[in-house]
C-alpha cells in the first residue's frame, strides 16, 4: 500500500526564516496516519524548529501546516490549545517538571485536561509507566533519574492523553546503547499498540531507519530526498549518500569556509 | 561619533522593545485571562516560597535597623535634651521610608533573583515549551501565580518589618538606654498618623511589590536560555529592581509628602 494514502499532517509550501537566515524554503512534507515518519538531516537544519512549527509554537512566514482540516498557524489561541491536546511531544531534554515526582509529571496532562477521579488517574498513570517500564520509579523525583529514564518518563507523559500524534525530538541523542535500544523498541511498540502517528526528528541513522516507515531528508531548508528506508538507500545523490554513510567530506564540507591556508599562515599577526 | 549615536539608538530601541514585551507579558498573564480557581493552590505554594521563606531575612533586618535607629536617634537627640522623641523618630522613619524601601531591596535580592533563575531554568530545560505543548498556558500556570504572590507578600512583609523595627528601637531606647517608656510610646502614638504615614508606606510597598515581581518574572521569561543568559538575567533583576525601587520611592515620596 502507498504509505502516503492517508495523511494526518500536510505541510504545503511552508517557508520560515529567523532574522535574515532562511530555515525552510517552500518545504512540503506529508505525514501518513498511524505510521512512523522520520525527519532526518544534519544538525542545524531546523528539524526541531519543524516540530515547533507543527506544534504551533512558531509561526511560518508563509504556507500551510494542516492537521487534518485545521491550518495550525491560522488557529486562534483556544483552538491551538485544543489541537495540542491531540499531540504529544517528547523534548530532547525530557523537559520533566522538576518540582513534581515522576507520577505527578505523568498525571499532569490528565489533571489539566480531564475530569477523571484520582483513582482513575492513578490507574492510567501506572499503566503508562508500566508501558515504559518505570512503574517502580513512580515516587522518584526527576533529579533522581538517569537521562534514559527521564526520557522514558517524558514519553509516558507524552502519551498520557492518548494523543493522535507523538513527536520525538532527537530521542536517541546522548543515550547509552542499552537506553537507546530500549527507546527504539518502545517507540515502535507504542506506535503499533496505540495506533498513533509518530514523527521522529533525528540524525541517528541506524536507529531511525530501523523503525521508520517513511523518511524525509532535510538539508538547506529543502527536502533533498524522501521515501521508505529501502528507497533512500538507493537514492543517487551525493548529499544523501554523505549523510547516510557519515562521510566526513562531501557536499557538506569538512572545512568551515576560510581563506587559503598558506595565505593565512603567512599573514602577519595584526 | 556616528557609531556612538548608533549604539545609543540601538540600545534605546532594544530597551523600549523589552519594555513593550514586559507590558505584553503582564497583560497576558493577568488581565486577559484570569483563572482564579486553578490558580489558587499554585498561589498558596508561591506565597510560601516568595513570602514565608523571606520572613527570616526581613525580621532580622527589621530588628537590626530598628535598633540602629534607636541608638543613633538617642545619641543625637540627647544633646538637645529631647531623647523622648526617639520613639517618634524610629516609627516615622520606618513606616514612611525604611520599611518599604529596605524590604523591597531585600525582597529583590532574595525572592526576585530566585524567581528569575527558576523561570529562566524552566525555559532552558524546555519546561515552559512542554507546558505549551501539553496545552497549558505557561503565563497562566507559571507567571501569574508568582506575580500575585510577590504582589501580596510585599505589603505584608513591609508591615512585619515596621513592627519588628519599632520593637527593636524600643529595646535599645527603653530597655538599654533607659528612656521613659511612657513618653517613648506616647510620642510615637501622637505623631504617627495612620492615613498619612502608615497607609502611605503600605501604598509604596504595594507599588514596589508589583514592580519588583514584574521585573523578576519578565527577566526570567525573556532570558536567553543558557547558563550565561540566566546569570545575566538574574543580575539584571536585582539591579533593575533596586534602581526602580529607589527611583519610584523618590517619586512617590514627592507625591505623598512633598509640595510638588
Amino acid at each position: 500500500m502507498d504509505p502516503l494514502s492517508d495523511i494526518i499532517i500536510d505541510i504545503r509550501g511552508m517557508s520560515f526564516s529567523r532574522g535574515s537566515r532562511t530555515i525552510f524554503d517552500d518545504i512540503s512534507i506529508r505525514v501518513p496516519r498511524g505510521k512512523v515518519t522520520a525527519i532526518m538531516g544534519p544538525s542545524g537544519t531546523g528539524k526541531t524548529t519543524l516540530l515547533k512549527l507543527i506544534g504551533g509554537q512558531l509561526r511560518p512566514d508563509s504556507g500551510q501546516i494542516l492537521l487534518e482540516q485545521d491550518d495550525i498557524p491560522k488557529l486562534g489561541r483556544r483552538e491551538l490549545f485544543l489541537a495540542r491536546e491531540r499531540m504529544g511531544m517528547l523534548f530532547q531534554s525530557g523537559a520533566l517538571f522538576t518540582d513534581m515526582s515522576v507520577f505527578e509529571n505523568v498525571a499532569f496532562p490528565l489533571r489539566v485536561h480531564t475530569d477523571l477521579t484520582n483513582d482513575m488517574i492513578r490507574d492510567i498513570v501506572l499503566m503508562k509507566l508500566q508501558a515504559v517500564g518505570l512503574r517502580g520509579a513512580a515516587k522518584l523525583m526527576p533529579s533522581e533519574l538517569s537521562g534514559g529514564m527521564a526520557r522514558r518518563v517524558a514519553l509516558a507523559r507524552a502519551i498520557a492523553l492518548d494523543p493522535d500524534i507523538v513527536m520525538y525530538d532527537e530521542p536517541f541523542t546522548g543515550q547509552d546503547p542499552i537506553a537507546m535500544g530500549v527507546l527504539v523498541n518502545l517507540i515502535r511498540r507504542l506506535n503499533q499498540a496505540l495506533g498513533h502517528t509518530s514523527i521522529i526528528v533525528s540524525h541517528d541513522i541506524k536507529e531511525t531507519l530501523g523503525i521508520a516507515d517513511y523518511v524525509y531528508m532535510v538539508a538547506d531548508g529543502r527536502v533533498i530526498a524522501e521515501g521508505t528506508p529501502n528507497e533512500l538507500s538507493t537514492v543517487d545523490s551525493e548529499q544523501v549518500r554523505q549523510f547516510m554513510q557519515g562521510l566526513p567530506d562531501g557536499p557538506v564540507p569538512f572545512h568551515y569556509p576560510a581563506p587559503d591556508l598558506m595565505q593565512d599562515l603567512l599573514q602577519e599577526t595584526p | 561619533m556616528l557609531d556612538w549615536i548608533q549604539t545609543l539608538g540601538q540600545n534605546a530601541l532594544s530597551r523600549l522593545a523589552a519594555f513593550g514585551r514586559a507590558g505584553q507579558l503582564l497583560l497576558q498573564s493577568l488581565v486577559a485571562r484570569p483563572a482564579p480557581f486553578t490558580m489558587f493552590p499554585l498561589l498558596v505554594q508561591q506565597l510560601y516560597f516568595v513570602g514565608v521563606l523571606s520572613l527570616v531575612i526581613i525580621v532580622v533586618s527589621g530588628g537590626f535597623i530598628g535598633m540602629v535607629l534607636g541608638l543613633q536617634g538617642y545619641t543625637i537627640l540627647v544633646d538637645y535634651g529631647s531623647e523622648q522623641a526617639v520613639g517618634q523618630m524610629v516609627a516615622l522613619s520606618l513606616v514612611r521610608e525604611l520599611a518599604p524601601v529596605v524590604t523591597a531591596l531585600l525582597f529583590a535580592g532574595r525572592a526576585g533573583s530566585a524567581l528569575t533563575a527558576e523561570i529562566g531554568l524552566m525555559k532552558a530545560t524546555e519546561q515552559l515549551a512542554s507546558l505549551e505543548m501539553i496545552g497549558v498556558d505557561p503565563l497562566r500556570r507559571v507567571i501569574a501565580p508568582r506575580f500575585w504572590a510577590g504582589f501580596i507578600s510585599m505589603p505584608i512583609l513591609t508591615v512585619i518589618f515596621s513592627v519588628v523595627g519599632v520593637w527593636g528601637g524600643a529595646i535599645v531606647a527603653v530597655d538599654w538606654l533607659g528612656i521613659y517608656e511612657g513618653s517613648f510610646w506616647a510620642n510615637m502614638q501622637h505623631s504617627v498618623d495612620f492615613k498619612e504615614d502608615v497607609l502611605n508606606g503600605i501604598i509604596k510597598s504595594i507599588v514596589f511589590g508589583a514592580v519588583v515581581t514584574w521585573i523578576a518574572v519578565f527577566e526570567g521569561y525573556d532570558c536567553v536560555p543558557t547558563s550565561e543568559g540566566i546569570s545575566q538575567a538574574t543580575t539584571r533583576t536585582v539591579v533593575f529592581s533596586s534602581l526602580a525601587v529607589l527611583g519610584l520611592d523618590f517619586i512617590l515620596t514627592a507625591l505623598m509628602f512633598g509640595e510638588l
